[in-house]
This record gives structure tokens, C-alpha cells and sequence, in this order.
């Protein structure tokens, strides 16, 4: 178990966290940069002394201010990545992952340094420079020079943003496997939320030094308590003002022109929160048929972009938003920039959040 | 040809000239036979050994004391650290008739601290260890200031990443940061080396010209100026050698830092 209570100013930052990760559990911690995630992981790792604070890690304290205990950064088992890996450059791979390595003859050293290589497919450049090894493979490095110092807790600082798109996605189904495998607490920091979803088993969103939603990636991305997570979670976000319509239903006038259905209650400004892939789109000339979608906007298609086997579409309605439909829906309905589409969605699929 | 780029290629010309005239003369003004007997003058077998003597000494000091002053100043800050770091390169600017009167004033037999230097059983006014203060006042700004540069610009994370991978400062010190800083160092080293080697007026002002006790090159070729013109040319010769061999080691370091110490 990682306990880490901080609260401490840092420049124009007012960091104020309170976060838990239990054994065998990863915990992302989301948010723009900015928001205070690595200094998180400082205070956990001793590098940053924080005001107030406490860190525990199992049955030990590392950290407690009211009680004057600050355990220094070389006594924490802490398996720390760091954002570019911070592998040293003078040393080869293996002497880097032999580094935490004390107290046994250079041979043993080696042996366990290279064993370690092995188990991430790095026997054979045991003997090459960091400079020389490719993102990916620093990052292996890395992961096993971590493991090397047999951490109580793993701190992840961004380890996938130093990659190339090619290489991320292979490396974060090693960072999961690795994840999976250890049975220490792991916080992990990043700017994204789908990388937060794929290894996160809860995500915490950080936004200026506070973490404002903490839960599931499904929970976060299906009820967002602010305009900051929906937006953050991908979802589509409208401005407007709610009153209550008929049915218990709510109806908001966007800013802009426009109205739509909600089943959330709200009143005064609002963010409407809808995901992409709720929204279907239909041809403007089609009429209207009658059916279970309330809301209906009326756009011009700005930017068609294939993701996989989908199309992510940029429109301009009475403000801009964003769908995503199937590659083949996008051939039959031959989308390019400049069509004029309607865009309809459900209430029930419209969030509100008051604003 | 333009006009400009001639002009340009003549003040290069010039300049090329100027320069390196003197030290060509220095060897063929005699031949290399005749150079090479000379060293075998007494008096200048005696300065160069005294020269490398006194020379490594104050090395040895500047690197033992320097390396960590100039980690401290590269790695943390306080409020008085410009006021610090202004004072630690004031020697550089220092006139060296200048700096051996502040020695004097300072350690000499009648400087402030004088007494409790020769209480501590320690000679220095005309012995070489004089000498070795003397090089070490002058040529130890030079060291600290190029190993403050090389230690900031080693980036900072390495000591994070060491510290969590059970290390102490003491010990990320020794295994991380001197051997990532290490091309900047040795290029202090090889400045701090030609300046110790070349020093002429602090030890002569503080220490005295004394054959075989604190006669360095430099002074050496200074007595010999007179009397034996063809001594100090040698003793020149083998000072050109050696400042050569700097220049060039840093320069072979430099290229290196470049080629290997990128981030890619």
C-alpha cells in the first residue's frame, strides 16, 4: 500500500493531494501538464519536501511532516522511471541496471544485471551505451533497472511520452505486463487519458495541484462530475443554459444557437458533455425521421480523419464538436470538409455538468 | 577577387603571422641539436624538474578542494552564491604582481596570517611549497570555473535517478556526476595545467628565484635571458611543446564531448 498526502505551494502551484494505491494496484494520475503530477511523485520518491505531508509505504513512513520523520530518497524503496529514463550515460546497459546493485562481487552483479536484461529481450546490448539504444529500449532499461533495486512502490513519470507513435504502443503492453507482474503499488503519471485508461486500473484527474475525480477509466469517461474531465476524457463539450422542460427532462439553449435534450438535471449555465461515438450523422437533406434521438444539430463538416477502422469527424455547428463513425458509414455518405450533415444524439447519452 | 573577402583573407593573414612567427623562431633560431644540449645545463634540468613538481602539487590541490566547491556552487543555490562564485574567479582577472603581493600580505613572513602559518611549522616564503600556493592562488579560478560549467550542465535528473536507486549525494557524486561532467573537467584541468606551468610573477614575488628551490621554467628562462640565450630558448621549445599538447588534448576531449555526449 502508497499513501501520499502533500500540500505545499510551488510557485504559482498550490499543490493538495491525498491519494492511496493499494498492493498489486496501479493508480493513473491524469492531467495537463502543469497540474502538479510529477511533483506527486517527488514527494513520494523524498525529492520534494512538501509543507505538509505524509507518506506511508506498507508499514513504513517516509514522510511525516507533523512528526519531523523525512526518510531521504536513498532509504525509500522507491523504483522511480523517469520521464526520459535518466539512464547514465557513462555507464553501459547492464553496469546501469547493476547500479542499485551493493554488497556482492562484480560477477554476481553482472549475472543478475544480465538476468534482468534478458527477461525484457535486452541480453543482447547488455554492453551497449544508452546513447546508442533506441527509445524502446532505454525504456526496457530502465524498467529493469528499477526492478533491480526490488521496489516497494513504482513511480512512473510519463515513461511513453519519450516514445515515438510506432514504438508506444508496444511498450505500453510491456509496461502493463510489467505492471501486472509486480506486486508492488505503482502510480503512474501521464498527460493521457487513454494511456491512463490502458494501464490504470483507477485513474485520479489532476487538475492545478488538486485531484478533482478519481475512479474507473469507464467511470471517469461515463459520468464526469466536471466540464475539465469530460473534456479531458475525450467527450465532446457545448456551453449553454438549462431550464427544466417537460418530463423531467432538461432542455439548454446552446450558446451559438441550437437546443438540446438532457435527461441530468440543471439550471443556469452548463457544460453538455457527450461522447463522440454517441453521435450519428445523417445527410441535411434527409428528412427527419421520427425517433428515440432528441437532439438534433445542424453542421458543416470541417475535417474527415481516419482512426483504424473509424472516422473521426470535426464539425461546425452552432459550436464546433467531434463524432466518430465507422469508415464505412463515412464512404456511404461520402463525407468530405464542406458537407452539411445534421448530428443527433440521445438525451439520455447528454451529460450536464454546471458550469 | 572582391574587395571585402581580400581584405578579409590579409587581416587573416596578418593576424596568422604575427602570431606564430615568434614561436617558429623560438626553433629554428637554434638547431634542434643545439637545443636539446642545452637542456642539459644544470639550472634547466632543475626548473623543469621543479616546474613539474610544484606543478602537480598544485594541481593535486586544485582538483582535491576545487571539484567539490565547484559541484556545490554548479548544484545548489543561496543567496550569496554570485558574491561567492565573483570572489572564487576574482584571481583570473588578477594581476599576477598583484597576486603575489596579496600572498605575501596574506601567508608571508609578516602577512596577517604569517605567524599561525610558521607556527603550524609550515615555510613558505622561499621554499618551493611557496611555490605551490603561489600556483595553485593563480591557476585554481581556472579549474573551478570550467568544472562549474560541466557540473550544471550535467543534467540533474541523473542525481534524482541515483539518489532513488539507493545511492547517497556522497556517492552519486563519485559514480554519477564527476564521470558525466568528466569531459569538462579534464578540459579545467588541462587550463588550470598551462596556467600553473606558465605562472611568472606571483611566484616570483612570493616565493623568490632560487635554482632548484623555486625556479620554475618561467623564471628560469628569465635569469638565463642574459647570460645564456640559448637555455632559455630550449627551456621556451619544451614550454611550446607542452602548451601544444594541452591545446590539443582539449581540443581532442571537446570533440568527443560533442560526438558522444548528445542526447539522441
Amino acid at each position: 500500500m502508497l499513501r501520499v498526502e502533500a500540500e505545499t505551494r510551488l510557485g504559482v502551484l498550490a499543490l493538495d493531494v491525498a491519494l492511496e494505491v493499494s498492493r498489486g494496484e496501479c493508480l493513473a494520475l491524469a492531467g495537463p501538464s502543469g497540474a502538479g503530477k510529477t511533483s506527486v511523485l517527488r514527494v513520494a520518491a523524498g525529492l520534494l519536501r512538501p509543507e505538509r505531508g505524509r507518506v506511508d509505504a506498507g508499514a513504513d513512513t517516509w514522510l511525516d511532516t507533523a512528526r519531523g520523520i523525512d526518510v531521504p530518497p536513498e532509504q525509500r524503496r522507491c523504483g522511480y522511471v523517469f520521464q526520459e529514463y535518466a539512464l547514465f550515460p557513462h555507464l553501459t546497459a547492464w553496469q546501469n541496471v547493476a547500479y542499485p546493485l551493493r554488497g556482492m562481487p562484480r560477477r554476481e552483479r553482472r549475472a543478475r544485471s544480465l538476468g534482468l536484461l534478458e527477461r525484457f529481450g535486452m541480453r543482447e546490448l547488455a554492453d551497449a551505451r544508452p546513447q546508442t539504444l533506441s527509445g524502446g529500449e532505454r525504456q526496457r532499461v530502465a524498467l529493469a533497472r528499477v526492478l533491480a533495486r526490488d521496489p516497494g512502490v513504482l513511480l512512473l513519470d510519463e515513461p511513453l511520452s519519450a516514445l515515438d507513435p510506432r514504438t508506444r504502443a508496444g511498450a505500453a503492453r510491456e509496461l502493463a505486463a510489467v505492471l501486472r507482474e509486480v506486486e508492488a503499488p505503482a502510480l503512474f503519471v501521464t498527460h493521457d487519458f487513454a494511456e491512463a485508461a490502458q494501464l490504470g486500473n483507477r485513474v485520479g484527474v489532476i487538475d492545478a495541484g488538486r485531484v478533482i475525480q478519481e475512479g474507473t477509466p469507464s467511470e471517469l469517461a461515463a459520468t464526469p462530475q466536471s466540464a475539465f474531465v469530460a473534456d479531458f476524457t475525450g467527450a465532446v463539450v457545448l456551453t449553454g443554459m438549462a431550464r427544466s422542460g417537460a418530463d423531467g427532462l432538461t432542455s439548454v439553449k446552446l450558446d451559438g444557437g441550437g437546443e438540446v435534450t438532457s435527461t441530468d438535471h440543471g439550471e443556469g449555465p452548463v457544460a453538455v458533455s457527450v461522447y463522440p461515438w454517441e453521435i450519428a450523422i445523417e445527410p441535411v437533406t434527409a428528412a427527419l425521421a421520427p425517433g428515440s434521438t432528441q437532439n438534433h444539430l445542424s453542421a458543416e463538416v470541417l475535417s474527415v480523419t481516419r482512426v483504424g477502422n473509424r472516422v473521426r469527424l470535426g464539425l461546425a455547428g452552432p459550436q464546433t464538436l467531434a463524432a466518430e463513425i465507422t469508415g464505412v458509414a463515412a464512404d456511404e455518405l461520402g463525407l468530405r470538409a464542406g458537407a452539411r450533415v445534421t448530428a443527433s444524439w440521445k438525451a439520455s447519452a447528454t451529460r450536464l455538468v454546471a458550469i | 577577387m572582391r574587395a571585402f573577402p581580400a581584405l578579409l583573407a590579409l587581416a587573416l593573414a596578418v593576424a596568422l603571422t604575427f602570431l606564430t612567427v615568434p614561436i617558429v623562431a623560438i626553433f629554428v633560431d637554434s638547431s634542434p641539436a643545439e637545443l636539446i644540449d642545452s637542456l642539459g645545463e644544470p639550472g634547466a634540468l632543475d626548473a623543469l624538474w621543479l616546474s613539474l613538481r610544484a606543478t602537480a602539487m598544485a594541481l593535486a590541490l586544485i582538483l582535491i578542494v576545487g571539484t567539490p566547491a565547484a559541484y556545490l556552487l554548479a548544484t545548489r543555490s543561496f543567496r550569496a552564491k554570485p558574491v561567492v562564485v565573483t570572489l572564487v574567479e576574482l584571481p583570473l582577472v588578477l594581476p599576477p604582481a598583484v597576486a603575489g603581493i596579496a600572498l605575501l600580505a596574506a601567508v608571508g613572513p609578516s602577512g596577517i596570517l604569517g605567524g599561525a602559518v610558521a607556527a603550524a611549522g609550515i615555510e613558505l616564503s622561499l621554499q618551493t611549497a611557496g611555490v605551490v600556493v603561489a600556483l595553485t592562488f593563480v591557476a585554481s579560478p581556472f579549474y573551478v570555473r570550467q568544472a562549474m560549467a560541466a557540473f550544471a550542465a550535467v543534467d540533474r535528473t541523473l542525481l534524482d535517478a541515483s539518489r532513488t536507486l539507493g545511492a547517497s549525494e556522497a556517492r552519486g557524486f563519485v559514480r554519477v556526476m564527476v564521470p558525466a561532467a568528466l569531459p569538462g573537467l579534464t578540459a579545467g584541468t588541462a587550463l588550470a595545467l598551462g596556467r600553473a606551468l606558465g605562472e611568472f610573477g606571483a611566484t616570483l614575488m612570493f616565493a623568490g628565484s632560487f635554482q632548484g628551490i623555486t625556479q620554475t621554467v618561467p623564471l628560469a628562462i628569465y635569469a638565463k635571458l642574459g647570460t645564456d640565450f640559448e637555455t632559455a630558448l630550449a627551456l621556451s621549445a619544451v614550454l611550446v611543446a607542452i602548451s601544444a599538447a594541452i591545446l590539443l588534448s582539449v581540443k581532442l576531449v571537446h570533440g568527443r564531448e560533442a560526438l558522444g555526449g548528445a542526447p539522441g
